[in-house]
């Protein structure tokens, strides 16, 4: 066993208002420069559509992630070593115009502009050329727009969907979209640490952050292609990737991320995952319909006596054990089993998940009217606007049974919190859900509680980096003791 | 006199700039050694221009290597007919290829508006001075031909004169005047190394072979500090 802490996420997708938030506020910290203009570490799309950058999840195009070949796991766009021969050209890589040409506004025109019979007004002009451009896309051009053929009809997870389905999809009334916020899942199994020719993508040891050394970057590019997310982007200017890293200063200090401070909807949480690192090969490299099981199952419990005196052992700290025990991430993730991962079929493990959208679930109509009773307990799950298997095929690796649990469960809540609230529906029919559901009231309650209530402190639980300890970070102290005391950097040694 | 400058002193001056430069490059400004690609900007083009161009170059150097450092084998393969216009054909196969990708990326450089905003002044530079040493490196096949028989016996002397710092040019001096700017412009563009994005090829990954795929960082490791013997913990964790 090799216990590490992970701080993982959990977004939930029903309280997503779309409002983009969480992108400005970490747009206005970290990429608000020169060549990083088109970068969205964080980032909302609107499904189903084709997302950012266009058609992202498609790997026959982009080639990312693992692919299973025999018993070995490989990289998608090449590992060792025919990846050291895309350095020169990488044929899978997106170009700028799979995501968008930054633009600006020419506003000295309106005040520059010699007098005429015309408003002035301000073009776009390109960040890179500086020409005036016609703006053809941007980060969230498909925003609410997923019912269009351009966006929604070409979404991928759409190819496993009936056809009739699909139609159906597509009719005005029945119409349906949810937001899928996206930042960097910080996985277990990162394609872009695995496929940097540098090594200079690298995963922290202490709480799991993945980033990529500035000075080590030699710009081969390959972080890029081999990230299935597509949250590694390459900087133009300064000839070096970055990616999404947490806030990690912010977490050293104990506050959350940017974008889950600032989140509007509060869907974000954030916590501490004991896993066991000797196992992310074996269940990486397991079979297609094990995938989503596999990814769970390498959490551990923080409360078992045997996994603290292992986590003890490898050196993580009593205050991270401690931040595990009370983790809404494990809660949601582990006890509750209502998070799942995004696109698990990638096989890098990720560990942001994702509370799947519930709403709207209606039934199908008749005769111009919703199916809103409850006299069928899961028939808006199965009757549901939006087909289960494109649900599944977002979150859980293709198989519709495990979204379906999760929706039955999250349903449940629902009935108990009607049943608390309203009082209009039946013991038994609430019986009856918390019997197939596994749900008891108390948990339905303690749900309800995280899902709507908690205050920050509750969502967002950081364990201390040790303020004492804060030097380690940098330096060890040991190696100064006996010198000329910290802070200093020349010993006490005689030069001359 | 200007041939004891150009063929000693240059050569000389421009391995010095190169060792010292190249070392101090990467020691305090080695946030700047990146191959600085432009892909993103524009793929297609670049294309044929960065395959066909590394390619080339990349064999041609080995080439040249090999005729320098075992010349016995270039000599071999060259003492029948049809080794030798193997030899040739390869060498001018493989400089056509440079010549023709460096065509492309210099074309892209013009006819792409998107990489005026990340093309520097010794880009500019780089690409004039290669330029020079492809065309003139493709004259010297055409007009002194058989250079891969030649190569051994008149320049490999003086390459070697220059390592082993007893400088001869006595055969030198005599070759033709293309023979002569080729191996300037070879060490002006080593001279210019440390000066412009060549350094990329100095950090090319090879330890990527031999590395594990993933890649953790400790800022303090204890459970390897709790493994050693050692409690100090030794060899520091480099990150950012």
């Amino acid at each position: 066993m090799d216990i590490r802490s992970q701080i993982a996420m959990v977004f939930h997708l029903d309280k997503c208002i779309g409002c983009h938030t969480c992108s400005i506020a970490c747009k206005n910290i970290w990429t608000d420069r020169k060549g990083a203009e088109y970068m969205w570490w964080n980032n909302v799309e609107t499904k189903p559509g084709t997302g950012y950058p266009t058609k992202w999840e498609d790997q026959k195009i982009y080639k990312g992630g693992w692919v299973k070949n025999g018993d070995k796991l490989e990289l998608r766009v090449a590992g060792k070593p025919t990846g050291l021969t895309k350095l020169y050209h990488n044929p899978d890589m997106p170009v700028m115009d799979d995501y968008y040409e930054p633009w600006t506004y020419d506003y000295d025109h309106l005040f520059e502009a010699p007098a005429g019979t015309d408003q002035p007004t301000a073009r776009t002009i390109s960040l890179v050329t500086g020409d005036p451009i016609d703006v053809k896309g941007g980060p969230n051009w498909d925003d609410d727009l997923s019912g269009t053929p351009d966006y929604g009809r070409n979404d991928i997870n759409f190819n496993n969907v009936s056809a009739e389905d699909q139609e159906a999809i597509f009719q005005l009334e029945r119409m349906t979209m949810h937001y899928l916020p996206r930042i960097c899942n910080h996985c277990l199994n990162p394609a872009c640490v695995a496929a940097c020719p540098s090594g200079a993508v690298y995963k922290r040891g202490e709480d799991g952050v993945v980033l990529i050394s500035q000075e080590k970057c030699r710009a081969w590019r390959l972080c890029v292609t081999a990230c299935p997310y597509k949250k590694s982007y390459y900087n133009w200017t300064s000839g070096k990737s970055e990616k999404c890293l947490l806030c990690y200063p912010r977490l050293e200090t104990g506050q959350a991320p940017a974008c889950m401070h600032s989140c509007v909807g509060r869907i974000r949480y954030l916590g501490v995952l004991l896993y066991d690192a000797d196992k992310i090969k074996e269940y990486a490299s397991c079979p297609e319909n094990q995938i989503i099981d596999r990814q769970l199952d390498i959490y551990l419990n923080p409360f078992s006596d045997k996994v603290i005196k292992e986590a003890k052992k490898n050196g993580i700290a009593d205050s991270t054990i401690e931040a595990a025990q009370k983790s809404p991430v494990y809660k949601f993730v582990k006890e509750w089993k209502i998070a799942l991962p995004l696109h698990a079929e990638f096989r890098t493990m990720p560990s942001l998940f994702y509370v799947p959208p519930m709403l709207p679930v209606m039934g199908k109509m008749t005769n111009g009217l919703y199916d809103s009773t409850t006299e069928n307990l899961w028939g808006k799950i199965e009757e549901s606007r939006l087909p289960m298997q494109y649900l599944a095929n977002l979150f859980s690796a293709g198989k519709p049974d495990k979204i379906k649990e999760v929706m039955k469960k999250l349903m449940t809540v629902r009935y108990h919190r009607r049943k608390v609230t309203v009082n209009d529906i039946d013991d038994s029919l609430i019986d009856e859900a918390f019997n197939s559901t596994g749900l008891t009231a108390d948990v339905a309650d303690t749900i309800y509680r995280l899902t709507s209530l908690v205050k920050y402190d509750e969502r967002f639980v950081i364990p201390a980096a040790h303020r004492e300890e804060a030097i380690e970070m940098i330096e060890s102290t040991d190696d100064r003791k006996g010198s000329a005391g910290f802070g200093e950097k020349l010993g006490t040694r005689r030069v001359f | 006199m200007i041939d004891s400058f150009l063929l000693i002193g240059l050569p000389y001056a421009a391995i010095f700039i190169f060792l010292i430069g190249s070392i101090l490059r990467y020691r305090f400004y080695g946030y700047s050694v990146t191959s600085h690609s432009s892909q993103f900007l524009e793929s297609d083009m670049l294309f044929w221009g960065s395959r066909l161009f590394h390619l080339g170059i990349v064999m041609l150097f080995l080439g040249h290597l090999i005729g320098f450092l075992m010349p016995g084998i270039i000599i071999s393969l060259t003492s029948s007919t049809s080794g030798l216009i193997m030899v040739e054909v390869m060498a001018l196969a493989f400089g056509v290829l440079t010549f023709v990708g460096l065509v492309f990326l210099i074309i892209r450089r013009i006819i792409v508006k998107r990489l005026y905003s990340v093309t520097s002044k010794m880009d500019i530079v780089v690409y004039l001075v290669i330029l020079f040493q492809v065309v003139t490196g493709l004259m010297v096949a055409y007009y002194n031909r058989w250079g891969s028989v030649w190569f051994a016996s008149a320049l490999v002397p003086y390459l070697r004169s220059i390592f082993i710092f007893a400088p001869d040019i006595s055969v030198i001096s005599s070759m033709s005047l293309l023979v002569k700017l080729h191996a300037i412009s070879a060490f002006v563009l080593v001279g210019l190394i440390p000066f412009t994005r060549l350094m990329h090829f100095l950090v090319w990954p090879v330890y990527y072979l031999w590395r594990n795929y993933q890649l953790d960082i400790w800022n303090r490791d204890q459970k390897a500090m709790r493994a050693s013997k050692n409690t100090r913990e030794g060899v520091k964790p480099v990150n950012n």
